[in-house]
């Protein structure tokens, strides 16, 4: 096992030799075909993680929009349907094209390593998987070129604005979700038969890394709500194209059961966004503390308390479509209820690092960012929970900034620490330090300023989803579009920083983290193509 | 405790049962178009009247009096002119009383309308009982034509001490291309 995994910036040189070409037939493979063709799960994971970060870029372009046009009242720059689809579009490829493929990236690339399996258990779908996801997003981002417009009706594509309202393009987009769900599912699938059918001898249940424990549960609710996404978009375009009345009062539907069949999918969907987010926190916390993970089992439990409670708040999205109070209390208990699970894998972390021997490097920067600034978008949660006080919240700026804390410096920082902690291993170089210190300073006081303000932003009753505001708001918007561009301009810093660390650096060992812990760390750095041909014993 | 390192086969056959899950699931996804409906019909928790004819009222409670308020709106793409003509009468619930609504079209052209009842509170309309209302039909109007449009119904004696005030709304939607293509 000598042979390298390339990165794409080193595929020309990449000349891979195996004693199993039988088994590996594609290893000949050069250029474009080798990554068309390909069904290694590292390199599946490696064109995930490149995939969802040309879309956090071009998600993150249009936030930038959003901004710039909120930078003063009035309307200067855009105008408000184009507005429109900027805040429609940004949402969709950052849930669907930036963070759901980010986990599916290390998931691929870890669960396989930290089970001691040689591949995933379906290579060839896995292949399907990854390349039918930029044609969806294809067909997404080419329908704002479209006459009349890309989709305008923000991401949660409420009917009747999706029906009754929307432009021709609203096909297009029905088709892009469909293959984003196909996509999501077979990668789900694939997850499960992997983790249940290839795990290495001796690693039972309670062995299993954590990551690979949240990823499990996270392919279970995919594959729970992403066929009811599935179904609720052919309603959408059966009810715009072909005359079905499910959402159309006129008709005998409800407009209203769009909204509970939408979020029976929307709230796990949050669950599945942060789920995996919370497997790599549990491996970078102790990794940096040198103290074993607090309360294994319980965060076991948490995990799966949290993702079966996922599926009973679905209305506290909508405490304000006229629900009977029963109900709107029903949910909003159910709703205060998550933060115990929640709480118990807060205070782990917080357990393991007590009278630990931390270190400060960058994973453990990010994950530490997580714990404090996810807690912060916990808490809004908690507060928005609160029927009464939805009311007033309900559709602000509030909103806004509680959902960017937990995706933003939740999953994505997250993302950002397990790109960190596991860089050595893909790539065979240590980062520079440096500039991850750069990037982490810079993205940390910068998504502060962009965020936090939006709290007192809704708090004072700025709505969301408008291109224009009242005077009033006019200073607090130019400071967030300040953060907002500056946090921008942050991650390319960490483009630069992966590109050099691909390049070139200090060779990193198989284990770079003295406190690391796991199978991963037990082969060279970088991970040769095929790992654990022979499984490994686990004791 | 599965046998790791697994054949194929194996793989093949959880696959099949997870896929069958999610085929299920999009099942389910549709599903809850029917459940939510049944749903709501028994809770009446959405404000939607039965459109069935309810049986006469058999008795009156007279120790109390519900305000019954009738507001209508008109979507935008309709040309037609709906109005109530009483808007609040006081019932005593189990007493029938029949109330009209005036439509006109205003516009040069026959079109066809369909009233959508909503009430509110949403848990009041169980007991918002129809004998006989326009809303079970459409209504065709020709050009300028003009329409008093009946409704007669009762207040449950059931509806609960705590509902004082009954809202009863008629939304008016265009259903003239629809009534067309059914011929």
């Amino acid at each position: 096992m000598t042979t390298a995994l390339k990165t794409p910036q080193q595929d020309q040189l990449g000349h891979v030799e195996t004693q199993s070409d039988t088994h590996h037939h594609d290893h000949h493979l050069t250029g474009w075909r080798r990554w068309l063709l390909t069904t290694n799960h590292k390199e599946i994971g490696t064109l995930y993680l490149w995939f969802s970060f040309a879309m956090f870029l071009i998600g993150g372009a249009m936030a930038m929009v959003i901004r710039a046009e909120l930078f003063q009242p009035g309307l200067q720059l855009v105008d408000p349907h184009f507005f429109n689809q900027m805040t429609t579009v940004h949402g969709l490829i950052m849930v669907f094209g930036a963070v759901m493929p980010a986990f599916t990236g290390l998931a691929n690339w870890m669960i396989p390593m930290m089970i001691g399996a040689p591949d995933m258990a379906l290579p060839r779908m896995n292949n399907w998987s990854f390349w039918i996801l930029p044609f969806a997003f294809a067909l997404l981002i080419g329908s704002l070129f479209m006459e009349g417009g890309g989709p305008a009706f923000g991401w949660t594509f409420y009917a009747p604005l999706s029906t009754t309202f929307s432009g021709d393009s609203t096909a297009l987009f029905v088709f892009s979700v469909h293959i984003m769900g196909i996509s999501s599912i077979m990668g789900a699938i694939n997850v499960i038969v992997t983790i249940v059918n290839l795990r290495a001898p001796g690693m039972t249940w309670m062995k299993l890394p954590l990551f690979v424990w949240t990823w499990l549960i996270t392919a279970f609710l995919l594959i729970a709500v992403m066929p009811v996404l599935a179904g609720v978009v052919t309603m959408v375009l059966t009810d715009k194209y072909f005359g079905t009345s499910f959402f159309d009062a006129a008709g005998g539907g409800d407009p209203v059961m769009f909204q509970h069949i939408f979020w029976f999918f929307g709230h796990p969907e949050v669950y599945i966004m942060i789920l995996p987010a919370f497997g790599v926190i549990s491996a970078i916390v102790p990794a940096f503390s040198r103290k074993k993970l607090f309360g294994y089992a319980s965060m076991v439990y948490a995990t799966a308390s949290i993702a079966g409670l996922s599926f009973l708040v679905w209305a506290h999205h909508m405490f304000t479509t006229g629900m009977p109070v029963a109900a709107e209390l029903f949910f909003m208990y159910c709703t205060m209820l998550i933060s115990v699970p929640t709480g118990v894998k807060v205070f782990n972390w917080v357990a393991t690092m007590w009278r630990g021997a931390i270190s400060f490097e960058a994973p453990m920067l990010f994950a530490l960012a997580f714990i404090v600034l996810f807690t912060i978008g916990g808490l809004s949660g908690l507060m928005l929970s609160l029927t009464p006080i939805d009311f007033q919240y309900h559709d602000t700026y509030f909103v806004v900034a509680h959902f960017h804390y937990v995706l933003v410096t939740g999953a994505v920082f997250s993302i950002m620490a397990a790109a960190y902690y596991w860089l050595p291993k893909w790539t065979g170089h240590m980062y520079s330090e440096t500039l991850a210190r750069w990037h982490f300073w810079c993205s940390i006081i910068s998504v502060n300023v962009l965020f936090f303000p939006m709290h007192f932003l809704g708090l004072a009753g700025m709505p969301r989803r408008i291109p224009d505001y009242a005077l009033q708001f006019a200073d607090i918007n130019q400071v967030v579009s300040i953060g907002g561009f500056a946090f921008g301009l942050s991650q390319l810093i960490f483009l630069a920083l992966v590109i050099k660390c691909i390049r070139g650096g200090q060779k990193a060992p198989a284990k770079p983290w003295d406190g690391a812990e796991g199978l991963e760390w037990t082969v060279p750095s970088p991970a040769p193509l095929h790992t654990f041909d022979t499984p490994p014993v686990v004791k | 405790m599965n046998a790791p390192q697994s054949q194929p086969a194996q793989h093949g056959r959880l696959a099949a049962r997870l896929l069958l899950v999610v085929v299920g699931m999009f099942g389910f996804g549709f599903a809850l178009v029917p459940l939510y409906d049944v749903f709501c019909d028994i809770t009446g928790i959405n404000g939607k009247t039965s459109q069935e004819v309810a049986a006469l009222s058999t008795g009156v409670d007279e120790s109390r009096t519900v305000t019954v308020e009738f507001v209508t709106y008109v979507r935008g793409d309709m040309p037609w002119e709906f109005k109530p003509v009483t808007e609040r009468i006081q019932v005593h619930p189990g007493e029938t009383h029949q109330v009209a609504f005036l439509a006109r079209n205003r516009s040069g052209e026959s079109t066809v309308g369909q009233a959508i009842p909503s009430v509110s509170p949403g848990t009041g309309a169980l007991y918002f009982s129809k004998i006989e209302c326009f809303c079970f039909n459409n209504q065709p109007l020709a050009a300028g034509e003009e329409a008093e449009m009946g409704l007669v119904f009762y207040v449950d004696p059931e509806l609960p001490e705590s509902i004082r005030t009954l809202t009863l709304s008629y939304t008016l939607y265009n259903i003239t291309e629809q009534a067309m293509g059914r011929g």
